[in-house]
């Protein structure tokens, strides 16, 4: 207990966490702070490759073997899996409607990258070693959730089906090309290729993700005014609850695979975390009538701070206590 | 200067479905279209901005394409086909151009 509690006021004292509340708290006082459409893009398209290519090298460096496949197998089940258990949940403890609960459903089995570099960040500053090719499971979960969703719908008697166009908009969705094509381009050029371009994805990189997150945190915060309708008590337990049930089944994906301590942790923050990029795109697309505003005040003005805040360190020190890590 | 009656079609739809959109037009035989930003506005879906979207799912776009009269029939049918079940306006009105035969 000791453990969470140093690792969750470290956690909350750190500048991108402190960078998140600020935007957080600018947005709901109303403040004009706000950051230009292309400098929020490019912020996320640095990080996404900086993560992306630093796992690349990771693997590079300590090779490829069986537990890559694993993993990537158990990311796969675990984003198909989540929807299904997210919306029986939504059912028990929501009023809201089968469509408006399989389309939230779906945003819980795929995951949050920005929730991903933060715990990835919070690992490194800790000195806890995690596996690189994570980032190639936190690509392969993006899409099986949205499928989970469009198959509970279907099951209610509705007979909309993934068009082909949805399906290639989603597994080829920027954020997914350019983590994956930094990802490969990090484990073809390993060190070297590393060594050439530190001094721009590394040194750089925590600073960008504070302000990438005093953007979020004006995101979130701006979804949280707006969306403050939809908070009733029962979305907003979900939406606190849903990522501890979803880290619990990380944590047995890890555990079972054998993953570091680090590896573990990063399993449970994908299985906790909440898309609110892609899945949003493709639920506008397959599920037009479902509440935007439901899922998106979910996703992201609840169960993203969630995760960010406390989330992250109680992952990290569950993942530290069970692994001897 | 003389000039030709024309029908403008404006259509202000949801970013994710552009694509499917002027896919639709250009199959409906629309020889040209032009595809504006759209910065807010407020609905029956809503207050929305464009500021500070993260997704991709919560743009809008607003396509505007201008056709003879005797073709506005189909590419209605055309788009309405795509747009039926999204938040979004369809509108014409009567313009003029002065180069008919590029419509």
């Amino acid at each position: 207990m000791d453990q969470i509690l140093s690792l969750a006021a470290t956690n909350l004292l750190s500048p991108i966490i402190l960078c998140f509340v600020l935007g957080v708290l600018a947005a709901l006082a109303r403040s004009d702070l706000n950051f230009p459409e292309a400098v929020a893009k490019g912020m996320s398209i640095y990080l996404l490759f900086a993560i992306g290519f630093k796992g690349g090298v990771s693997v590079a460096q300590n090779g490829m073997d069986l537990q890559l496949g694993l993993s990537l197998l158990a990311g796969v089940i675990l984003s198909a899996l989540l929807p299904l258990i997210a919306f029986w949940m939504l059912q028990v403890m929501t009023g809201l409607s089968r469509l408006d609960a399989a389309a939230v459903a779906a945003h819980y089995g795929s995951i949050s990258i920005v929730t991903f570099v933060a715990a990835t960040s919070v690992l490194e500053s800790s000195g806890i070693a995690a596996e690189g090719y994570m980032v190639a499971v936190a690509a392969a979960m993006e899409a099986p959730a949205i499928l989970s969703a469009l198959w509970l719908i279907s099951r209610g008697g509705d007979g909309r089906r993934m068009d082909g166009d949805l399906m290639r908009e989603i597994m080829l969705n920027g954020s997914i090309v350019l983590l994956v094509g930094a990802f490969a381009i990090g484990v073809i050029t390993g060190d070297e290729g590393l060594a050439r371009i530190e001094s721009f994805i590394v040194n750089p990189f925590q600073g960008v993700l504070c302000l990438f997150l005093l953007d979020m945190g004006l995101v979130a915060g701006r979804g949280l005014r707006s969306g403050g309708a939809v908070l009733r008590p029962g979305p907003l337990l979900f939406g606190v609850l849903m990522p501890l049930v979803g880290s619990l089944f990380g944590l047995g994906a890890g555990l079972l695979i054998g993953l570091s301590t680090g590896g573990v942790a990063l399993m449970m923050v994908l299985s906790a975390s909440a898309s609110y990029i892609a899945v949003p795109a493709a639920m506008r697309v397959a599920l037009p009538e479902a509440n935007p505003s439901v899922y998106l005040t979910l996703s992201l003005g609840v169960t993203f701070p969630f995760n960010l805040t406390l989330g992250i360190p109680l992952y990290v020190a569950i993942a530290s206590a069970l692994t001897g890590g | 200067m003389k000039t030709h009656l024309a029908k403008r079609v404006e259509i202000t739809i949801e970013t994710v479905m552009q694509s499917r959109l002027t896919d639709a037009l250009t199959r409906a035989g629309v020889t040209g279209y032009t595809v504006l930003p759209v910065l807010g506005g407020s609905g029956r879906s809503g207050e929305w901005s464009r500021q500070g979207q993260v997704s991709r799912g919560q743009g809008m776009v607003q396509v505007i394409c201008i056709i003879k009269p005797e073709r506005v029939d189909d590419l209605l049918e055309a788009a309405f086909a795509v747009v039926e079940r999204h938040i979004g306006v369809v509108s014409v009105v009567d313009c003029e151009v002065l180069r008919a035969e590029r419509f």
